[in-house]
């Protein structure tokens, strides 16, 4: 490792060489405004075009100015972060990209949590000293994300965790000069193309260009409706999130005070996805028991590995790019589905309303699950099971908009019977807790034994694809786990060359999974922000008292009144499903 | 971008995979294969694209935007005798905008289309490189060097009959 030395704005730092001017500023607390350049640090993910200018430095025996994110340091390097010379040459880069740039911060879904706006105000940027031509694109709605490329500055974050990341490859760079923007092949709706929804473009973008489907409306009308009951499940992934739209340290978990608001709001009923995804290891960790034990037998009809299906993202992303392996996955429903299709039934029924009179909202880490909600499979009559998904930044609208003050309510449990969970529920939130969780019961529903321990670390982290082996009573179980889709894809080709040796496989499309969701507050580049999520996962797993999705009491009832066995007819019928091909 | 929408044969088909595989189907002769697929085509319609894009295991969305962003590619079909004005630096000094707008008018399409027989197209280059010739017109295989808007007239009328 070769080290040289740099002086910064008279600070002198050594830095290993292949470190940028950005890199080693950061080692002196030298702050150097950035704008397209975006890194998640330890996730391996860097978007580093050098394209927008603003991140410019002086350079001693340099004439030009040099982009700091896109220079390496050179030994003996003088560099001036903040001279005249680049605070005027940083105002006119910001000037020129705001010269096409619709001015509608006022109304933009964003404001707040722009990066563009912020830098501007950073800046003290006050006149634009440019008129110029402006872009004009059309508005690309689709079940999850609106493309509004007018607000487009050309950073090419998207493109890059579409692409490089995600390996959808939905997002390109398309023509030159004032007429390049990011749009998909042939310019053709977002819907058409082949993206999965998994909103990374969305949580990336530094301006307006990319945002959610705004339900909230909807839901507020939907509340003021007398004939209607609206209930109301929210994800794990959204509690240990929520707290940063209203200033919280991240990885500060609000279940309660979640739960308080919804009610305040005017939900009639609060209630859990986490007891839905109690139901789905219940029918999933069944089903691999099943399909081991026919393996294990010798059947060859038998696929193995079976991989995790409650990633909607992923199952988009399988049928439109892996249409050859639709009989991989697990049958199972995702727990966002199981929820609706046991509320609009046997809760349903509880109450004494019809399925039409009763509102399926659900609160999400993703916007992939505005999509899975509208599925046609996922509907009686026309009627979904689940009739609004939305964002936890959209309850985070819905909140602000409907309660002065978040911070102060009191902490409030969710309602029975769909509102109990155990710990095995709340890990789901996280890459590695969907397999965790059906490891805890799979165990002891296979070996009839009372597992050892219940925490196995061997497959929590944050590497990109993990492998561990858990010994089932003698029988090894192979398990491997893989979080965004560009390591799930690694996994996917293993299996179709026949290499693959997992006997299950965890997948989930967001780096970190549903805790980096594409519906979660904008992290803004700091990987701390999703380590601080996991962690609180983890906390609020071990403060439960039952921590085994088997031995949830309402879970047990629910078998009991209504459906009968894990795989029986009734939860075929209610909560598995099918995949299509829909490769174009 | 608009395009017209056609099926391909099966030869044709055939034909756009033998360049892949000429090329190994490497991801990283992108160019190569669309230059070359464009001399047999004469233009790179959606369809085109499509069997690249498997071919060379590359999303669409990216060979879309290799195709539109070097100007030599073109997604309509260009004219029988297509028509190549030179904007290097040296011909716009010397009046290649003028000779352009002067064809742009005369046949009535703009930069990037053809002529509703099929006869002309019109495109703009960066520099074919014989500055000392500016304003250069190529049409077809032909180089007009010195070319003025008056002349446009005249080296259309070469065509009309051929």
């Amino acid at each position: 490792m070769e080290l040289i030395k740099v002086t910064i704005d008279n600070k002198v730092v050594e830095v290993e060489k292949g470190t940028t001017i950005l890199g080693a500023a950061k080692k002196v607390n030298v702050d150097i405004p950035t704008l397209c350049h975006f890194k998640l640090h330890d996730m391996n993910i860097e978007n580093k075009p050098g394209g927008c200018r603003i991140c410019v430095v002086e350079v001693d025996g340099r004439k030009n100015l040099a982009p700091a994110c896109a220079t390496d340091c050179t030994e003996g390097m003088v560099i001036k972060s903040h001279s005249v010379r680049v605070i005027n040459a940083r105002k006119t880069v910001m000037e020129l990209i705001l010269s096409d740039h619709p001015f509608e911060c006022l109304v933009c879904a964003k404001s707040g949590t722009c990066d563009l706006q912020s830098l501007a105000q950073q800046l003290g940027i006050r006149k634009i000293h440019f008129e110029g031509k402006k872009s004009s694109y059309r508005l690309d709605t689709s079940p999850s994300i609106i493309r509004e490329m007018n607000k487009c500055i050309m950073c090419r974050r998207c493109e890059m965790m579409c692409n490089k990341v995600q390996t959808v490859g939905a997002l390109s760079a398309i023509n030159r000069g004032f007429d390049s923007v990011v749009s998909t092949a042939f310019e053709m709706n977002l819907k058409n193309s082949t993206c999965t929804y998994c909103g990374q473009c969305v949580s990336v973008c530094p301006t307006g260009a990319l945002t959610e489907v705004d339900d909230t409306a909807r839901i507020i009308r939907a509340l003021a409706d007398p004939s209607k009951t609206v209930i109301v499940q929210t994800a794990p992934a959204v509690r240990v999130a929520l707290g940063e739209e209203f200033g919280m340290e991240p990885g500060t978990i609000v279940t309660g005070k979640m739960v308080a608001a919804l009610r305040r709001i005017g939900f009639d009923q609060v209630f859990d996805t986490d007891f839905a995804a109690d139901l789905t290891i219940m029918e999933e960790g069944s089903e691999l028991l099943n399909r081991l034990g026919k393996h294990l037998a010798g059947d060859k009809t038998v696929k193995l590995p079976m991989l995790t299906s409650c990633c909607p993202a992923w199952v988009n992303f399988f049928e439109k790019q892996f249409p050859d392996m639709l009989d991989i996955p697990s049958t199972a429903k995702s727990p966002q589905q199981m929820f609706g299709a046991i509320a609009k039934t046997y809760l349903a029924d509880k109450m004494g309303i019809k399925r039409e009179d009763l509102v399926v909202v659900s609160v999400m880490p993703c916007l992939a699950k505005k999509y899975e909600a509208q599925r046609d499979e996922f509907k009686t009559n026309g009627n979904p099971d689940v009739d609004f998904s939305i964002s936890t930044r959209e309850l985070a609208h819905l909140i602000k908009q409907t309660i002065r003050d978040f911070d102060s309510l009191p902490d409030e449990d969710f309602d029975r019977p769909m509102g109990e969970s155990t710990g095995a529920g709340v890990i789901f939130g996280t890459t590695g807790g969907v397999i965790e969780a059906a490891v805890r019961s799979a165990y002891e529903l296979h070996t009839h034994k009372k597992l050892p321990r219940l925490n196995f670390e061997e497959l929590r982290g944050l590497e990109g694809i993990r492998e561990a082996t858990i010994d089932f009573d003698g029988l090894p179980i192979k398990i491997g786990i893989a979080h965004g889709l560009g390591n799930a894809r690694k996994l996917l080709e293993d299996i179709r060359a026949g290499r693959s040796h997992f006997h299950a496989i965890e997948i989930m499309s967001c780096p970190g999974g549903c805790i980096g969701g594409g519906g979660q507050p904008l992290h803004h580049g700091h990987s701390s922000i999703i380590k601080a999520r996991q962690a609180a996962i983890y906390k609020e797993d071990a403060g439960k008292a039952i921590r085994k999705s088997h031995e949830n009491p309402d879970i047990i009832k629910l078998y009991d009144e209504f459906l009968g066995t894990p795989l029986g007819e009734k939860s075929h019928h209610l909560l598995h499903t099918e995949y299509f091909n829909r490769k174009k | 971008m608009a395009t017209t929408e056609i099926v391909l044969k099966e030869k044709q088909v055939q034909q756009i995979k033998d360049i892949c595989k000429q090329f190994n189907n490497e991801s990283g002769e992108l160019i190569n294969v669309l230059h070359k697929t464009q001399s047999l085509f004469g233009y790179l319609p959606s369809e085109v694209q499509v069997v690249i894009a498997q071919e060379l295991n590359m999303s669409l969305a990216k060979v879309f935007g290799v195709v539109t962003f070097y100007s030599y590619f073109t997604m309509t079909p260009r004219g029988e005798h297509p028509i190549d004005v030179c904007m290097g630096t040296a011909c716009y000094v010397r009046g290649a905008e003028k000779v352009l707008e002067e064809f742009k008018r005369q046949l009535k399409i703009e930069v990037g289309e053809t002529t509703l027989d099929g006869k002309f197209s019109i495109n703009s280059l960066r520099c074919v490189g014989a500055c000392g010739l500016a304003p250069v017109v190529i049409v077809g295989d032909k180089t007009y060097g010195a070319v003025t808007s008056a002349d446009v007239k005249n080296i259309l009328k070469e065509y009309e009959n051929k």
